[in-house]
């Protein structure tokens, strides 16, 4: 850096701070807008699938518990387009399947298995008996055991007003969902409710007496719900992606 | 700072002309082999633009030149991978599940691989070796609720056990019925069939209470269990699924509190129906597995 150099220089960029915060700006605002602006086409870009919904009440408690819990610290939510991951797993995950979690849930840190597609695998028993004491019917698991669940009622009286957050934030749940939550949320863990209307507004939801006792909604009730919707909302015997539609 | 650039003594090396308390800083050049690496990653990255799918257009993105696409690959991969299995799949679909297990080359094939997807999806539940758990029937000893047979289980795994299926096994929801929740027995009652069933195992129980037990049991539980305990399959009475009750191999716990709970509040195993999530030549390879853990019929 010869002492003569004039202009554009490392010696007069660093002599006159004006310059040089109008430089830092500049630098900040291109790194700034690469990671912004393709959020500003999110909407276009998540490829739609049919058979996506946001998730139900309960189950959408379910996922506040999944988060809570930092399960996400041990199990991914994504099985990858390679061989392994989908004879192993299923269907690869679309990005739409996770459309509705905020914040997703993909990862890259697998110390438990994937859950992506783990609704329907196990019974809700199987569940249940898997939280209270992982050990209990897999022996060599190393996962922490989650009995206190089961006796946890859920806190889920601000349960509407979460749905109404989501909708700001591009879930869109439509009045009639957001005014029927807490019934809903009741509903799907009790076997001899009425559930015309959650079915109707959540199609596919599994409805279970999850943990055992209808008449007291759990977190565990929420939990199990929330793991056996994962992966199965869209039918991929049906599904083609658009690279197949192309052909 | 603000000090002219100048070589230092020592080594011969320009400073950057920065001064802090008399320290001055040696202006190094980076080392040449970073620096060439460097220029080649930028020059690599073009190269990429240009080959492979790389940057963002709003709803689309640069497909590159070589139209490479994961999703493409993966079926490519997938299609592969079954046609170095073909033969084998090919004969499995054709035949039954006995036909396969008459076939030695099958056979293997199929305790191969069904060992691989037992692991994976039926484990969790009934064991590594279906020695099964507490609520998950073991599938090692000879006691089946709905049926040892190839056939038999084939059909199980395919539709499962109180599952969404039309042709699942037991129907959604109803299992055993809950005798004391429902109010059909009372505790005195629940007790005595108890210490019956204890009786029966040859385990200490209270003759007296096991006496009254007894009425209890013919007047509730024959129709489900049989008149001699057996369990249904036993019994002749198809597609209910009650398990034997003089048995070693409890399924959801011989001892007297298991049994009051039981009792108390029923039980209804589920299993999923695995034809909506495995192919069919698996399910068949996981019948031949299954059939083979010990207690085939």
């Amino acid at each position: 850096m010869a002492e003569e150099k004039k202009g554009f220089s490392h010696d007069t960029i660093e002599r006159n701070t004006l310059l040089l915060v109008v430089l830092i700006l500049i630098t900040v605002s291109i790194g700034g807008l690469v990671q912004i602006v393709p959020l500003f086409t999110i909407e276009s870009t998540v490829e739609k699938v049919d058979g996506v919904r946001p998730y139900s009440p309960l189950e959408l408690a379910g996922y506040n518990i999944y988060v809570r819990e930092g399960c996400y610290n041990c199990h991914s939510q994504m099985v990858r387009p390679f061989r392994d991951e989908v004879e192993r797993y299923g269907h690869y995950s679309l990005a739409a399947e996770s459309m509705h979690d905020r914040p997703f849930q993909w990862g890259s840190k697998r110390t438990g298995p994937d859950l992506a597609r783990v609704g329907g695998k196990y019974s809700d028993e199987w569940h249940v008996a898997h939280l209270v004491d992982p050990r209990a019917v897999v022996p060599e698991s190393i996962m922490p055991g989650y009995a206190w669940m089961k006796d946890r009622p859920l806190k889920a009286d601000d349960i509407a007003d979460h749905l109404r957050a989501l909708t700001v934030v591009g879930s869109a749940y439509t009045a009639d969902q957001i005014a029927n939550a807490k019934a809903d949320l009741i509903a799907q863990q009790n076997p001899d409710a009425d559930h015309d209307g959650l079915l109707s507004r959540y199609p596919k939801a599994v409805v279970s007496n999850f943990s055992g006792d209808p008449k007291v909604v759990t977190e565990m009730d929420a939990l199990v719900a929330y793991l056996q919707v994962l992966g199965t909302m869209v039918d991929f015997t049906k599904y083609q992606s658009p690279a197949q539609l192309q052909q | 700072m603000a000090n002219k650039p100048e070589k230092d003594a020592l080594s011969g090396v320009e400073t950057t002309g920065h001064e802090w308390d008399g320290l001055r800083e040696l202006n190094n050049p980076l080392p040449k082999w970073w620096l060439y690496i460097f220029y080649v990653t930028i020059a690599w990255s073009l190269v990429y633009y240009v080959f492979y799918p790389a940057w963002p257009l709003g709803t689309t993105y640069t497909k590159g030149v070589l139209g490479w696409s994961q999703r493409e690959e993966i079926v490519e991969k997938l299609a592969e991978a079954k046609a170095a299995q073909g033969k084998f799949l090919t004969a499995i679909a054709a035949k039954s599940v006995d036909e396969i297990q008459k076939d030695k080359e099958l056979l293997a094939f199929a305790m191969a691989g069904g060992r691989t997807m037992f692991n994976e999806n039926c484990a969790a539940c009934h064991g590594a070796g279906g020695q099964g758990a507490k609520g998950f029937p073991a599938l090692a000893d000879d006691v089946w609720l709905w049926g040892g047979t190839t056939a038999d289980i084939y059909q199980t795994i395919r539709h499962g056990i109180r599952a969404d299926d039309a042709e699942t096994r037991g129907v959604v929801g109803i299992g055993m019925t809950a005798f004391g929740r429902d109010g059909i027995l009372d505790r005195t009652q629940i007790d005595q069939v108890a210490e019956y069933i204890l009786s029966l195992n040859g385990k200490p129980s209270d003759a007296t209470k096991a006496a009254a037990g007894k009425t209890v049991y013919e007047e509730n539980c024959v129709a489900c269990h049989g008149e001699k305990a057996e369990g249904s399959l036993a019994a002749d009475l198809t597609d209910i699924g009650a398990p034997p009750l003089i048995t070693a191999n409890w399924i959801w716990g011989g001892d007297k509190a298991s049994l009051v709970e039981t009792i108390t509040n029923g039980r209804a195993g589920v299993m999923p129906n695995w034809a909506a999530r495995l192919e069919d030549t698996t399910i068949k390879q996981l019948a031949v597995y299954v059939h083979n853990l010990g207690g085939g019929k």
